[in-house]
């Protein structure tokens, strides 16, 4: 449930397949695009996509970071074979990327169009408007020339009436003259409907050119609200799959938690911090869970918080002894003494608290012996439905396993238990 | 009439969208703990109820019908006093739903539910909302509480709970916060250190609230019932500048105690996503740190951590010295629900209902103990699946093949007989399946199918009371009663029952023992003296050989179990189970050809009423 990057071969693909819809064929965009992924056989490219033995082409990274001139990753007015040999080469290479170290595993290949002028468009959504920023003036050094970049504000409503992309025209608004201004016009006007009709929060394409007719974008980013899904399950709705930022590769435990919240209609948060921390929060609540952990950095212990997830909805049993199971296995591998978990959270509005603890239970009693092995102590503050049972049944697990779980209400404040769990890893 | 900075008043009724049960009960209880005069709830809008009708629920002690309405502009103009829609549509529905609510007039304030609205779609509802002067609160929200005097939904959790915190009092405090989860944490710490909470809201934890944190602290700015403002805010976006400003600008004058969590985000390498959309800083302006810093220096108390965060709001309001005055502190007890005490093992009641062979209430529905899974991945033949239910017992193979085998045999036996008859009559009198299927199973019993039943009784009393074949068919002659099972209208010793043929087979191919066969084929030579038809029948086949079944079982059936399975018609179960397969052929053929009533002729009915003078009138 947040705006997230996508590839830029998937934004120029979603547009150039699409465009036609918001222009009654008024703009031509170049569709030829083409994306290598780890799997993806070179050799049998030009069989799937002939475009590719008939013209001069790009390749670049595409792995959401922009910059790739300037770290030289960019191949232009290559061959196909040219482009393949690049490819394969830069495919073994680490890179290092904004202090990111990691392997290239996407890229984009696309026509090269040799071109005099580059335009600048980029489209933000804010709360009250959408902003259209455009500029004759594109490319690199778009951001030193922003007194020429004109900002035209889209307001969600006017004249007591919600905006309809469809009835706004751009040309009179761009700061273009003569046939261009209505060339361009019309592409900005189709990309905006684009831009509100598919969902998305952010779309830059820096630059593009003019060509033959033709709209080429040379550069795109874009940003996707993943809650439109549904209202776009003809385009990118259906499955889409979000890429992870560049050398951001999920562990084996966040992909498998990541991929249980998104089998169900709760929600299960896994982001490893500190695979060697001593303090583990495993904490119910999207709001409560910012609050354990910003209190363990405010006690002076943020090196020492192993993760920040959080569970919320009224997960299953089976769903919350999953994710505990993650978490204790994670938590006692490296094996060293002297670790805290605290299962916290406020008081529920819903969620039936007796019923997630099961699931939590069954997971403390399979991974016992590690617990006990690296003394591991646990502290429990939890309200709301069934509070009283679930934490009489987690008193009792201590007692029957010869656990030292200690149990708090809302009796006691929320985060109280965070100093007792800094202080069982001090001793 | 309420003033603009009022959303809600002990008389606030509202109109719940999709049938929220557990929700609307807690509102009611609320209400109650209150002393309401009015239930908060005054209809329901059920999308899927085409007719409407009533959803009956708890007001105390006891129970209350609140209507329920297909859809929203209905139920409004029935209650033009319900000035909230409190929507808990999915978020695919949310948006037309609440768009729908914000243009009746009767509605000032709409509450949604779901999380996962599109941005696109909550910033128009927003917008949308500003124009008609009303108030969104949410998406992804639990709701708000006026307390003592409203409720939304599930906010506040349980009423044992709401008590504990205060909320069923009215207070000085007025508290607004993103997070639903953590405004009910806040709701206690503020009860534990001031006089109690005025209202709370929580906003939601989305990018673009329908309403935001300053709108509703501007409406507590303004109420003269609020005493201070309380306020959690959340690292990612600018809104809490708005608070900023407005301290600054004079336009609010009232003390406000402010935290903005999310403090560890800028101590973390790389992007973590946290629980709320809106959870994300996206320059340094939006930090956690930034924020508490600007709102520290515009006058606002901000405490060190949320550790303090009770102690600066208790301190803010002893300054305030207000005087207290004394409320009437008597509760109305709130009966306990069944449910619930049931779930924490308080509460004990007798069944009245026992079950013995299978068991839904577990994840997987079990079949005498096994779970469906089994049953299905083993391949499990029906006969034996039919075992288990019947008798609760594994049926070794050969058992299981021969309850299969009668299945098959008894499917059907055409048109005819008075089974398949009836369904035929009732499928072509236009009725329905069900009704076609049962008026052809009421015909079986002691005449129809019920041979199998009779020649099981029959040769297993002959057998238990140790008469010799021939003393057996003279004790039924002097009796004057037909052996069941056999003869046949057509079949005879010269041209068998080729079904017979085959069970016979199948039985001394596989059966351990087969006394009760053999000792029918004995009966069955001496009438057969008698009459060439006086054959064992099919029906009479079937009975004996499940006889054998069950004593070639070894001990899985005890003397008494094969006794009462005869006596409870099992056998009569077993040929019911095999003929419904053709009575619903039966059915779907007539169907097919379009049958049309069918009227018996009158030429195929012999009249022969009585004379009237016979029976004495006088025509």
């Amino acid at each position: 449930m947040a705006i997230r990057g996508i590839r830029e071969y998937d934004g120029k693909n979603l547009m150039a397949s699409n465009l036609d819809k918001y222009c009654e064929d008024t703009v031509k965009i170049n569709n030829n695009y083409l994306l290598v992924g780890p799997e993806t056989d070179l050799a049998n490219c030009p069989t799937q996509h002939s475009w590719l033995n008939n013209t001069k082409l790009v390749a670049k990274p595409d792995m959401l970071f922009g910059k790739r001139g300037k770290n030289n990753l960019l191949k232009l007015d290559a061959t196909w074979d040219e482009a393949k040999a690049w490819i394969e080469q830069k495919r073994k290479e680490e890179v290092t990327i904004s202090g990111v170290k990691g392997k290239l595993t996407h890229f984009l290949v696309e026509p090269f169009v040799p071109h005099k002028k580059e335009y600048y468009v980029a489209i933000r959504a804010f709360r009250n408007k959408d902003v259209v920023y455009f500029s004759e003036q594109g490319g690199v050094e778009v951001e030193e020339n922003w007194d020429k970049v004109k900002e035209i504000e889209i307001p969600v409503m006017e004249n007591g009436k919600l905006i309809k992309p469809e009835d706004i025209d751009f040309k009179s608004k761009l700061p273009l003259a003569g046939e261009m201004k209505e060339k361009i016009g019309n592409f900005i006007n189709a990309l905006y409907r684009f831009f509100a009709d598919q969902g998305f929060a952010y779309l830059e394409i820096n630059p593009f050119a003019y060509v033959n007719e033709t709209v080429i974008p040379l550069d795109l980013v874009g940003k996707l609200d993943d809650t439109a899904a549904f209202e776009n399950l003809d385009t990118w709705g259906r499955g889409y799959s979000f890429p992870d930022g560049f050398g951001k590769k999920l562990t084996s435990e966040e992909k498998f938690i990541k991929d249980l919240d998104e089998k169900t209609g709760s929600s299960l948060k896994l982001t490893i911090l500190n695979p060697d921390g001593k303090i583990w929060n495993m904490v119910a609540g999207g709001g409560a869970s910012v609050i354990y952990a910003d209190t363990v950095s405010d006690l002076g212990y943020v090196e020492e918080l192993g993760m920040y997830g959080e569970y919320s909805g009224n997960p299953n049993e089976e769903l919350t002894f999953q994710y505990a199971s993650t978490i204790l296995d994670l938590m006692t591998r490296n094996g060293e003494k002297g670790k805290a978990l605290l299962i916290g959270g406020g008081i529920a509005n819903f969620t039936d608290v007796a019923k997630t603890f099961k699931g939590i239970m069954r997971a403390i009693e399979k991974h016992q012996d590690k617990l006990k092995a690296t003394d591991t102590s646990i502290f429990v503050r939890r309200g709301g439905p069934n509070y009283k049972e679930g934490l009489a049944n987690m008193e009792k697990l201590g007692k029957k396993l010869d656990l030292p779980i200690k149990v708090f209400g809302p009796e006691t404040h929320m985060t109280k238990i965070v100093p007792m769990g800094i202080e069982h890893i001090n001793n | 009439m309420n003033n603009d900075y009022q959303l809600f008043t002990r008389n606030t009724r509202a109109i719940i969208f999709n049938l929220q049960a557990n929700a609307i009960q807690r509102m009611l209880d609320f209400d109650y703990v209150c002393k309401r005069e009015k239930p908060s709830v005054a209809a329901i809008i059920n999308p899927n109820a085409k007719r409407g009708g009533y959803h009956k629920t708890f007001w105390g002690t006891k129970e209350i019908l609140i209507p329920i309405y297909q859809n929203l502009a209905e139920a409004s103009a029935k209650h033009q006093d319900a000035d909230v829609l409190i929507n808990f549509s999915s978020f695919r529905s949310a948006y037309p739903t609440s768009m729908e609510a914000l243009d009746i007039d009767a509605f000032r304030t709409v509450v949604i539910i779901a999380e996962g609205v599109p941005e696109r779609r909550a910033r128009e509802l927003a917008a949308y909302a500003k124009l008609k002067n009303k108030t969104v609160i949410g998406p992804a929200t639990v709701g708000g509480i006026l307390s003592g005097g409203f409720k939304i939904g599930n906010t506040g959790g349980t009423i044992q709970n709401i008590i504990a915190s205060g909320l069923h009092k009215s207070g000085s405090v007025g508290f607004v916060s993103k997070s639903g989860g953590m405004s009910n944490e806040a709701y206690n710490i503020i009860h534990k250190n001031t006089d109690g909470l005025y209202e709370g809201i929580a906003i939601g934890g989305d990018t673009n609230p329908g309403s935001t944190l300053i709108e509703h602290l501007l409406r507590y700015e303004a109420n003269p019932k609020v005493k201070m403002l309380v306020c959690l805010g959340e690292v990612g976006g600018t809104e809490e500048y708005k608070i900023v400003e407005a301290v600054k600008s004079g336009k609010i004058t009232k003390p406000v105690v402010c935290w903005v969590t999310g403090t560890i985000a800028s101590k973390m390498t790389g992007e973590v996503q946290f629980g709320h959309a809106g959870a994300k800083a996206g320059s340094d302006k939006e930090t956690a740190q930034a924020k508490n810093k600007a709102l520290k220096e515009a006058g606002v108390v901000v405490p060190n951590s949320f550790d303090d965060y009770g102690e600066k709001i208790r301190k803010t309001f002893e300054k305030l010295d207000l005087k207290t005055t004394e409320t009437d502190e008597t509760i109305p007890p709130i009966p306990e629900d069944y449910k619930q005490l049931k779930a924490e093992g308080k509460v004990r009641k007798p069944t009245n209902i026992i079950c013995t062979i299978t068991d839904d209430s577990g994840e997987e529905p079990l079949y005498a103990g096994l779970p469906m899974s089994k049953v299905i991945e083993s391949n499990m033949p029906l006969g034996e699946m039919i075992g288990l239910l019947w008798f609760k017992k594994k049926l070794p193979d050969f058992a299981a093949k021969y309850i299969e085998i009668v299945l098959r045999l008894t499917a059907d036996h055409g048109p005819c007989v008075s089974g398949a008859h009836n369904t035929i009559v009732t499928a072509r009198a236009g009725r329905d399946l069900m009704s076609a299927i049962a008026s052809g199973i009421l015909t079986i019993g002691p005449r129809f199918g019920g041979a199998v039943s009779g020649a099981a009784k029959h040769f297993g009393n002959a057998i238990a009371q140790e008469m010799t074949p021939l003393e057996f068919i003279k004790y039924m002659k002097a009796k004057g009663v037909n052996i069941q099972g056999i003869g046949h209208r057509i079949k005879s010793a010269t041209n068998p029952d080729v079904r017979v043929t085959l069970l016979k087979k199948f039985a001394k191919k596989n059966f351990p023992k087969t006394t009760y066969l053999d000792y029918a084929l004995e009966v069955e030579k001496i009438t057969l003296t008698k009459r060439n038809n006086l054959i064992l029948n099919v029906d009479g086949c079937i009975g004996v050989l499940f006889l054998d079944l069950m004593e070639s079982c070894g001990d899985l059936f005890s003397e008494k179990e094969k006794e009462e399975i005869i006596e409870f018609g099992i056998l009569n179960g077993l040929f019911m189970l095999g003929r419904t397969i053709g009575m619903i052929g039966h059915y779907f053929d007539q169907n097919r050809l379009r049958s049309r009533l069918y009227r018996h002729p009158m030429d195929d009915v012999l009249y022969d009423t009585p004379d009237p003078k016979d029976l004495g009138y006088d025509l």
